[in-house]
């Protein structure tokens, strides 16, 4: 990266800079002419000067006007110069703003390739609230910059030589005098400026540590919870505002000092003018024309001059920050872009055997963590590594994450040091305590490992693919990746698939041997599909359901379900689920708006069921008073059990008190809602406060047919309607293979559910399609809506499914607990059979399987064999083995 | 049932008799009723404990875990209440208790038993009185096994 600014704009816009250069320079002639016309229309036009009419216009005879004509077409000629004068400033200011964005993009994209190239240690010493200002925020005046570095001087200097040219002709000594206080101004507005910058600096310095502060707040929110360590923060953070705020007072001082001084020397010109001036003319050694228009003339130079002053002045303020970002995205020891960009020439194979040969690692302090570290692997291994410290660090080395000070790593007589990422992140997996998971679908990030580049090209058409085109075009101009982000990357093959119709197969099979599948289905069985998309998979969810129901229906299982039908009230259902006979889809029929909606009104009033609704939860409030009153607002029961919360208890308490039960029509409106808004919330069955009779619940059944029939069309999208011979969209899978509700109050009821609907699952062959909508799941920030343990099980079948050459797990199932950390080691030991498994584990008792263990001490291996003969002989490994 | 019909019910349960009337209402509302099959097992021997269980319908085998296979130890039928052991000692299910026939119980959920014997002594003063019997009666089969033992 060019360590000079302005090498990096001439390397990157010459063309648009000489472009936008000649722009300036020719919109000189009809600025000049604009200037000129003024006098033309007044000395001309108006006043006749000069001119005899009628006026031969261009010298040929063929065009003559008379005064008024000439007048109007003098105008239409200003009219026309001022059209082009703002043409021409048009396109300087477009191909401007354009040339810096372009810039601009260019250089955000190389600091972000280059944060992808750091070596790992840097991101110790350099945290996220210092990088990413710098990417986003500190490089913006530099776009803005660019785009006028070369233009704005020449143009504004030209200008300045015009005038002062002009100035020349009408006197040299008043030309000379107009300038002669400039290189003063020039000489000392930018050393006290300087000052004023690195304190600019000192400040962008102090707002990077505010960031990272912010962003290490927002990290460690529960530790300062539980520790009650607000005030500590408060006042750290506060004395970093203060010292920006100090600075900035300083700044202020200074600042508004140089201005001062600024207008006080430009407003010197016009005392000596006056005073020298006024004093030659006096005793008449020089008119008093001459020194008006020197003033004058001085004053029109003002404007240049100043903006002169200002871009020199951004210059060095740009220039230092653009020196002072790309000397810090320049880390010891980063790799050269070509690493991650360019392909193997020909396939790279690790399968072979590691040697590892006189490895030194040091930490930041300079202390050794592997000493002169030698080990070498057969192939295939499957390795064990255990002991104290320098494990996790011998795996990364082993994976290429970082590189040794000293010593070789050979792998399949390869030396890693000399591999590209392209080799090296494809051929070898680590996976540490900690993996990242990234806020995108359960899917994308177990495929992570297979999408290097794009393999299949996504087809566009018409607009879309000119758009594209268009798009690719400005990205290369701007030298940003030249890859289409929407095309399919997957390298089914890594996987061993033949296609998308096989990669999940592939999949599956990783997410068993990390344990993992089951997970997934369960997440999968939440989740839904839509059935126009995958019109065979949701046939088969209805089978699923036939199945299901046909399985229940017989003997012990039957009370579990009660199901939707149509015909019937569904008394472990919701009131609001029974009259609508769907789930709702937006918020339109959400069950706290029912009670207000016009169409549930309709409903309701059709089937004579208005009033009674109102009675209804009139006396459900009555019983939730009465029931939770005494209870502490905080109390569980009030989330589980209560229709109100315990925030508007007290209002629903007050309602009652002054309402009477025969005058609930003279409710005001807002009160009729609230009370109405209860009973769509009853589920009979479970709630037992004996409303709604049989006639009433028929009347229900009614308004269900009647609900359906005067849906208003725009609203069609707004519910799902449970139908048993479709699927109903937006509910989940389990949902639509259950269809019906858990009956209440049956023992077991969900682990005996649960087994007959994996039996149907299985059946149906519905696991792998639920697997599929599981890797749909969004897993949130950093995979918040995972648990630690799912974290790290996704974490081990993302480096599975690419079936790397060795595989490197660095206590990569710690927080599992031993019976599934035990299941897993097991299985990744069985399916990595033919392959190179390395793995750092904590204790010794996990060895057993592997091929061979290695004992860490001290930074060197101090044991190495198979565990059999380990546990034979005297050693650090026994020593381990033994209980405490 | 309707939550006032179960009202009555619980108010015939001695546990329960002389408890008000709203928060028998609470007590309904809030715990579940749960219907077992026979063979059906309310809890396992070891399990964490989470709930006490009174009977209200159907009868139930308490069994525990011997050497030689499981050993019922006691009978339960309607009215009586299982499974405070484990919520008052914080211990896991010292026992199994399996559906004799068709069981319908009351879960009681932990802390709302525990905010029971905090509001009404009278339900305090009744688990103690059951837990008494049963200590007497263990003791009491000690005693003969000792003897048995001896000689």
């Amino acid at each position: 990266m060019d360590k000079n600014l302005y090498s990096f704009i001439l390397k990157y816009s010459l063309r648009q800079q000489v472009i936008i250069t000649v722009l300036s320079l020719i919109s000189f002639v009809p600025y000049y002419y604009y200037l000129s016309m003024p006098k033309t229309i007044v000395n001309q036009g108006i006043e006749g000067k000069n001119i005899s009419y009628p006026v031969d216009v261009m010298g040929l005879g063929l065009l003559r006007l008379d005064n008024t004509d000439y007048l109007l077409l003098l105008c239409v000629g200003f009219l026309a110069l001022v059209l082009v004068q703002q043409g021409f400033k048009y396109a300087i200011n477009y191909f401007q703003g354009v040339a810096g964005e372009r810039m601009l993009r260019r250089l955000r994209y190389e600091l972000y390739g280059r944060i992808l190239r750091f070596p790992l240690p840097t991101f110790r010493r350099t945290s996220q609230g210092e990088i990413i200002p710098m990417v986003i925020a500190e490089v913006e005046p530099i776009g803005g910059f660019i785009g006028e570095s070369f233009a704005l001087p020449i143009f504004q200097g030209g200008m300045l030589l015009v005038i002062f040219t002009f100035l020349v002709i009408q006197n040299p000594l008043m030309a000379l005098a107009a300038v002669a206080l400039y290189p003063i101004q020039f000489y000392f507005v930018p050393r006290m400026q300087a000052k004023v910058r690195a304190l600019g600096r000192e400040r962008i310095k102090n707002q990077r540590r505010l960031s990272d502060r912010i962003g290490e707040t927002i990290s460690g929110v529960p530790e300062l919870h539980t520790h009650d360590a607000s005030n500590p923060m408060l006042a750290e953070f506060s004395r970093r505002l203060s010292i920006s705020y100090w600075i900035r007072v300083e700044i202020f001082q200074r600042k508004f000092m140089i201005k001062f001084l600024n207008n006080f020397i430009q407003q010197l010109g016009p005392f000596f003018f006056y005073a020298i001036g006024g004093y030659l003319a006096i005793r008449g050694h020089m008119d008093v024309g001459t020194v008006v228009a020197a003033v004058n003339a001085h004053k029109e130079m003002g404007a240049p001059w100043k903006e002169l002053l200002n871009h020199y002045q951004t210059r060095e303020d740009v220039k230092q920050k653009y020196e002072q970002v790309v000397s810090q995205f320049e880390p010891e020891g980063m790799r050269p872009a070509e690493d991650q960009t360019a392909e193997p020439s020909e396939p790279v194979s690790l399968c072979g055997p590691i040697a590892v040969s006189g490895v030194v690692l040091n930490d930041d302090q300079d202390q050794p963590i592997l000493e002169n570290l030698s080990l070498t692997l057969p192939w295939p291994a499957r390795v064990a590594v255990v002991g104290d410290h320098g494990r996790d660090e011998m795996l990364q080395l082993l994976g290429r994450m970082i590189v040794p000070a000293r010593g070789k790593i050979l792998a399949n007589e390869h030396n890693l040091a000399d591999l590209p990422e392209t080799v090296t992140g494809r051929r070898l997996a680590y996976v540490g305590a900690s993996s990242y998971i990234f806020n995108t679908t359960l899917g994308n990030n177990l495929f992570l490992g297979l999408r290097h580049r794009p393999m299949q090209p996504r087809t566009r058409e018409g607009a879309e693919q000119s758009r594209f085109e268009r798009e690719l075009g400005e990205a290369l101009a701007s030298g940003n990746s030249p890859h289409d982000p929407d095309a399919d990357w997957t390298d089914y093959a890594a996987a061993g698939a033949r296609g998308p119709e096989d990669i999940t197969a592939a999949a599956i099979v990783a997410l068993q041997t990390a344990a993992f599948d089951e997970d997934v289905y369960q997440i999968g069985m939440r989740g839904t599909l839509d059935p126009e998309q995958k019109p065979e998979i949701a046939e088969r969810v209805l089978a699923a359901r036939l199945a299901f129901r046909e399985k229940l229906s017989n003997g012990a299982l039957a009370d579990l379900v009660e199901n939707w039908d149509p015909a019937r009230y569904n008394s472990n259902a919701t009131v609001a689920e029974n009259l609508m006979f769907g789930t709702a889809r937006n918020g339109i029929y959400q069950e706290d708006n029912l009670a207000r909606d016009p169409h549930i009104l309709s409903v309701l009033d059709a089937v004579g069921l208005r009033q009674r609704f109102l009675e209804i939860g009139y006396e459900v409030a009555g019983t939730m008073v009465e029931l939770f009153a005494d209870l502490p607002p905080e109390h569980e029961f009030f989330q589980q059990f209560s229709f109100i919360s315990s925030d508007d208890l007290p209002d629903y308490k007050d309602l009652l008190l002054r309402t009477k039960p025969d005058a609930l029509d003279q409710l005001p409106e807002s009160d009729r809602i609230r009370l109405m808004s209860l009973p769509f919330k009853l589920v009979l069955a479970r709630h037992r406060l004996g409303h709604f009779n049989e006639s009433e619940r028929d009347a229900i059944l009614r308004g269900r047919k009647i609900f359906a029939e005067t849906l208003p069309s725009e609203r069609r999208d707004a519910i799902a309607f449970f139908d048993p011979d479709h699927f109903t969209i937006s509910s989940s899978i389990v949902d639509n293979i259950l269809f019906g509700r858990v009956a209440y109050g049956q023992a077991q009821a969900q682990e005996k559910i649960g087994r007959v609907m994996a039996d149907v699952v299985e059946q149906m062959r519905l696991r792998e399609p639920i697997i599929e909508v599981g890797l749909q799941f969004e897993v949130g920030i950093a995979g918040a809506r995972l648990t630690a343990a799912q974290r790290q099980k996704l974490a081990v079948a993302r480096a599975l499914v690419k079936r790397p050459d060795w595989l490197l797990l660095s206590e990569a199932t710690a927080t599992l607990d031993p019976r599934s950390h035990a299941q897993v080691v097991k299985a990744v030991i069985e399916a990595r059979k033919d392959a190179g498994l390395i793995w750092s584990l904590q204790r010794a008792t996990d060895c057993e399987l592997f091929d061979m263990v290695v004992v860490m001490e001290h930074g060197r291996v101090a044991q190495f064999g198979p565990y059999a003969e380990l546990c034979e002989k005297h050693g650090r490994f026994k020593q381990m083995l033994a209980p405490a | 049932m309707s939550l006032n019909e179960e009202v009555e019910l619980l108010r015939r349960i001695p546990l329960f008799a002389k408890i008000e009337a709203s928060k028998l209402k609470l007590l309904a509302f809030t715990s579940q009723r749960l219907t077992y099959k026979p063979g059906d097992v309310l809890f396992h021997q070891g399990d964490p404990g989470d709930a006490a269980f009174v009977i209200i319908g159907g009868e139930a085998d308490v069994m525990v875990d011997a050497p030689g296979g499981q050993l019922k130890v006691a009978h339960l039928k309607q009215n009586d209440f299982v499974g405070e052991i484990a919520i008052l000692c914080d211990v896991p299910r010292t026992a199994t208790v399996i559906a004799a026939t068709e069981v319908t119980t009351l879960r009681i959920e932990k802390d709302l038993f525990f905010r029971l014997i905090a509001d009404f002594p009278q339900i305090a003063i009744e688990i103690m009185r059951v837990l008494a019997q049963r200590l007497e009666r263990t003791t009491t089969d000690l005693r003969t096994l000792s003897a048995k033992l001896k000689s």
